[in-house]
């Protein structure tokens, strides 16, 4: 089938307003938020329904045209990039959050909604739905999935795929699969549901989920702690874990993050500082009070140099301050910014950030790290600039130090942005020869033809 | 053939024309965190309605892969200049220029739409302008009828370019700046402001400017009007014609740079903006930059400048309202002044002040945006206006005529009862109010 009938085909199926192919469509949807990836589609498809999505698949299995499943195109792994060409599924059309089961805790959402907007309907009942990308008010909740997003919130709550309790799902022969459901307990056959959270649209495209919800805290509280050495930060983290206390979010800039974010708002942060934490306990009033308490001790017992506890909401907005605003001052320096999520068990931070430290230096690049220490998922955050080709091989050397580094540590290549096409090279050294190929397996099972999203996660099959 | 033009040579002729932001453009990460704020990609959700996507269209265009189009052109006139991309930029971007440089390359690779390149010549003609508009508001009873209470009308007749069921401004019979003399004295006064009307005021919203000078007056403030000020060339510098544009801001600058005044006021955000940014925009030519530089210190929004100077709260009356405010994109973002309008409409005895949700979002106009693509811009608007229903408001305050246009029309069009006002408006009547 050469393109011209294919796009009139697509046109059949979606209508001729949802297919886009001028040469400005095409370069608008060749890259998303991963520097460096630009790949050309030939149709940019918006369809409206699982039926529509089901009969594009059909479409592009008999013909092998690769398909690739978009949100917002906001994910940092080059997930949506279309690496070969063909059809770029854009699903913002599923734009409905089609149900909010108060008894049984359970939203039913279609996969093109933002993830704020679920929160921001769902506040009214008290509910929230706890994943928390840094991408929260742009991601589409298929994206979160495909990714299998986490967030702020990890430590305590979890990450999306515990959040994810059925699907419905196009697989690549066009068959509309629904998987999990509203059962809290469902052992039935496979765990497909998770099977699909976090596979980066190679073996399905996921089209609505469950989800389940759980009550909002009813209060919060915040602090923050400066420490001298990374080291007594870490073992500051693995004493409040100790304490029998899960905060909602326990957070760590470096010193890298913490200067750059001193230069460009002047909020009075200590420049010297080795490392700075950032707690916030949430839960019953009472509770959260008692914890707070306790928290602050462990900090002044790892030798926290200054420790704060957040006494208004502005107060604490503030506090917050130098961890919201980490990432921005970092890309502000320079004009590419990597946001590189390498994670490690929760004791093995301060080794991690060590590595990461000695790979700035030792290629001279510049690196600040900032990220969920509770959950030992890290930010390695490189800033550099992309047309500058010398300096993106060393870019590329520090970035492999740190990768080889997280794997030693015992640790994972990704805690959240997934692997895509930035973090391919590594996928063997982390899961094996054997591991890899189990994984192709199931590719190949699922998608024979290679048409979802090919070349991405595994590479080639 | 040596001279033959190929799509090569075009594309390559295209880039030299965005060359020098290069660098600015690189600057973008293309996060997308701008999806979250744009009004217009709220409601298409398509990638060249948002920063990102134009940014990387003007990149193709610098690397050679893309030529300015006529598809270009269009991408690049969806935008509404609301600047909300930019107040959220994480990495400082400033899109909303960036996209105005998009504009003013395909003006110079493709020439400007016909139609705007006839608007913007009566524009730029202030004699040719000034007659066709008191023509206008003379027979506008022939062409228009008149919405009871909204101080708006609808065409009688279907008009080019517009929608038959829009409600739109009236044209005064008589421009302001005709109904004053051009120094308007008062006793003792305390210090001599000029009064930049801007053409929304001066040809249809005369209230608006009525009730600065009438302020004004109250506070023993001297005014001069300068009769030959004409357009602040935002509408121009907008749609890229930045040789135009700064031409016109010239113009401006001749009028009021040897005024022997304190200040120079304005009551519309936009207006106001394109004053204080004339250095920015003329700063290739050093003298005309110093010469901006010296108007551009004078320059306040009228609630910007009541706030600064003080102004007289003994001689206020009631008034009795529930009043809520939309802060217009170039009043908080432009020129960031959202406080002292405010702290002036709550300083009004009896006012009830509620602020709405979203305030600061844009109500959709984007000054022509809203003539092109009115149906966007009315979708934008009907969150605006649901925004204001929740208040329950008796007013609706907005420091921009085009804004009050724009929401007046969505409140028909939704048939909601407030009433736009700008704030100056509102202490005028209270200052009424204090005489009875």
């Amino acid at each position: 089938m050469d393109k011209a009938q294919m796009i009139d085909e697509l046109k059949k199926i979606v209508g001729e307003e949802n297919v886009l192919t001028s040469p400005e469509a095409l370069y608008e949807y060749s890259y998303d938020a991963t520097p460096g990836h630009l790949y050309s589609p030939d149709a940019v498809v918006s369809p409206g329904n699982a039926q529509e999505v089901s009969e594009v698949l059909k479409l592009a299995n008999a013909n092998k045209i690769p398909v690739y499943p978009r949100g917002s195109g906001t994910n940092l792994s080059a997930g949506t990039a279309p690496l070969k060409g063909g059809i770029v599924l854009l699903m913002l059309r599923f734009n409905k959050i089609l149900d909010v089961d108060l008894e049984n805790l359970i939203a039913e959402v279609e996969v093109g909604v933002v993830v704020q907007d679920i929160n921001d309907h769902i506040a009214q009942y008290g509910l929230i739905y706890p994943p928390d990308p840094g991408t929260v008010k742009t991601a589409s909740l298929g994206g979160t999935i495909s990714e299998n997003a986490g967030g702020l919130r990890g430590l305590k709550y979890g990450i999306t795929k515990n959040y994810v309790q059925g699907l419905e799902v196009v697989l690549a022969n066009g068959d509309i699969i629904h998987t999990g459901g509203k059962n809290v307990k469902d052992v039935s056959g496979y765990d497909m549901t998770k099977l699909f959270t976090g596979a980066e649209g190679t073996l399905g495209v996921v089209t609505k989920a469950f989800l389940k919800l759980v009550p909002a805290p009813e209060a919060t509280k915040s602090m923050m702690a400066v420490f001298d050495t990374i080291e007594d930060a870490g073992r500051a983290v693995s004493g409040i874990i100790a304490a029998k206390i899960i905060p909602a979010t326990l957070e760590i800039l470096d010193n890298a993050s913490i200067r750059t974010v001193e230069d460009f708002m002047h909020v009075g942060l200590p420049v010297d500082a080795d490392a700075i934490l950032l707690i916030e306990v949430d839960g019953h009033p009472i509770i959260v009070k008692d914890e707070a308490d306790k928290v602050m001790k462990v900090l002044q017992d790892n030798n926290a140099r200054e420790v704060t506890m957040a006494k208004s909401a502005e107060h604490k907005n503030q506090l917050w301050t130098a961890r919201r605003m980490a990432l921005p001052c970092l890309a502000k320096l320079r004009p590419t910014t990597f946001v590189e999520d390498a994670t490690v068990p929760r004791s093995k931070i301060p080794a991690f950030l060590n590595v990461v430290k000695k790979a700035a230096k030792d290629h001279n690049v510049t690196i600040g790290t900032f990220g969920h220490a509770g959950d030992g998922n890290m930010h390695p955050t490189i800033v550099c600039d992309i047309r500058d080709e010398e300096e993106m091989k060393r870019v590329h050397k520090a970035m492999d130090d740190i990768f080889r580094g997280a794997v030693e540590l015992g640790g994972t290549l990704s805690g959240e942005h997934g692997i895509g096409l930035g973090k391919l090279p590594w996928m063997e050294l982390q899961h094996g020869k054997q591991g890899m190929e189990a994984m192709r397996n199931i590719k190949r099972a699922l998608d024979p033809n290679l048409i979802l999203n090919p070349g991405k996660l595994l590479g080639e099959c | 053939m040596a001279n033959e033009l190929t799509a090569e040579a075009l594309n390559k002729h295209d880039a030299t024309l965005l060359a020098d932001i290069d660098d600015a453009l690189a600057n973008c990460m293309k996060c997308g965190n701008c999806q979250a704020g744009c009004p217009i990609y709220r409601e298409t959700r398509k990638e060249f309605s948002v920063a990102r996507g134009k940014i990387s269209l003007m990149q193709g265009i610098l690397s050679g892969k893309l030529p300015i189009s006529e598809e270009f052109d269009h991408i690049m006139a969806q935008c509404l200049n609301c600047k909300t991309c930019s107040a959220n930029c994480p990495c400082g971007v400033k899109a909303d220029d960036l996209i105005l440089r998009g504009r003013n390359a395909a003006v110079k690779a493709r020439g400007l739409h016909p139609i705007k390149k006839n608007v913007f010549r009566l524009l730029s003609n202030r004699p040719l302008f000034n007659a066709v508009l008191r023509m206008g508001g003379m027979f506008g009873w022939l062409t228009f009828k008149e919405i009871p209470d909204k101080n708006a009308v609808l065409s009688r007749f279907p008009a080019p370019g517009m929608d038959p069921n829009r409600a739109t401004a009236p044209l005064a019979s008589t421009p302001l700046r005709s109904k004053y003399p051009e120094v308007i004295k008062v006793p003792n006064a305390r210090m001599r402001v000029a009064f930049f009307t801007g053409c929304t005021i001066n040809y249809m919203y005369t209230d608006m400017g009525e009730a600065v000078i009438e302020v004004l007056k109250a506070n023993d403030i001297e005014i001069v009007i300068p009769p030959k000020q004409h357009c602040c060339a935002t509408p121009v510098h907008v749609s890229g014609c930045f040789d135009l544009a700064n031409e016109m801001a010239q113009n401006t600058i001749k009028t009021f740079e040897n005024l022997d005044v304190q200040y120079i006021i304005g009551a519309c955000g936009s207006c106001v903006e394109a004053l204080k940014t004339y250095p920015e925009w003329l700063k290739d030519d050093p003298e005309w930059k110093a010469r901006a530089e010296k108007v551009a210190v004078k320059v306040r929004e009228i609630s910007e400048f009541l706030v600064e100077v003080g102004y007289k709260k003994d001689i206020m009356g009631p008034v009795n309202k529930k009043i809520t405010m939309h802060d217009p994109c170039h009043m908080v973002r432009g020129i960031k002044v959202t406080k002292q309008p405010r702290e002036i409409l709550k300083s009004i005895p009896g006012v009830e002040f509620i602020e709405m949700n979203e305030a600061d979002r844009c109500c959709g106009s984007g000054g022509s945006f809203s003539l092109a693509h009115y149906e966007l811009s009315r979708q934008i608007n009907d969150r605006k206006c649901a925004n204001i229903k929740k208040t329950n408001a008796d007013y609706v305050t907005a420091s921009c005529p085009s804004c009050r246009m724009h929401i007046t029309d969505g409140l028909y069009q939704n048939k909601m009862p407030q009433v736009v006002y700008h704030p100056i408006q509102v202490l005028a009547e209270s200052y009424r109010n204090y005489k009875k």
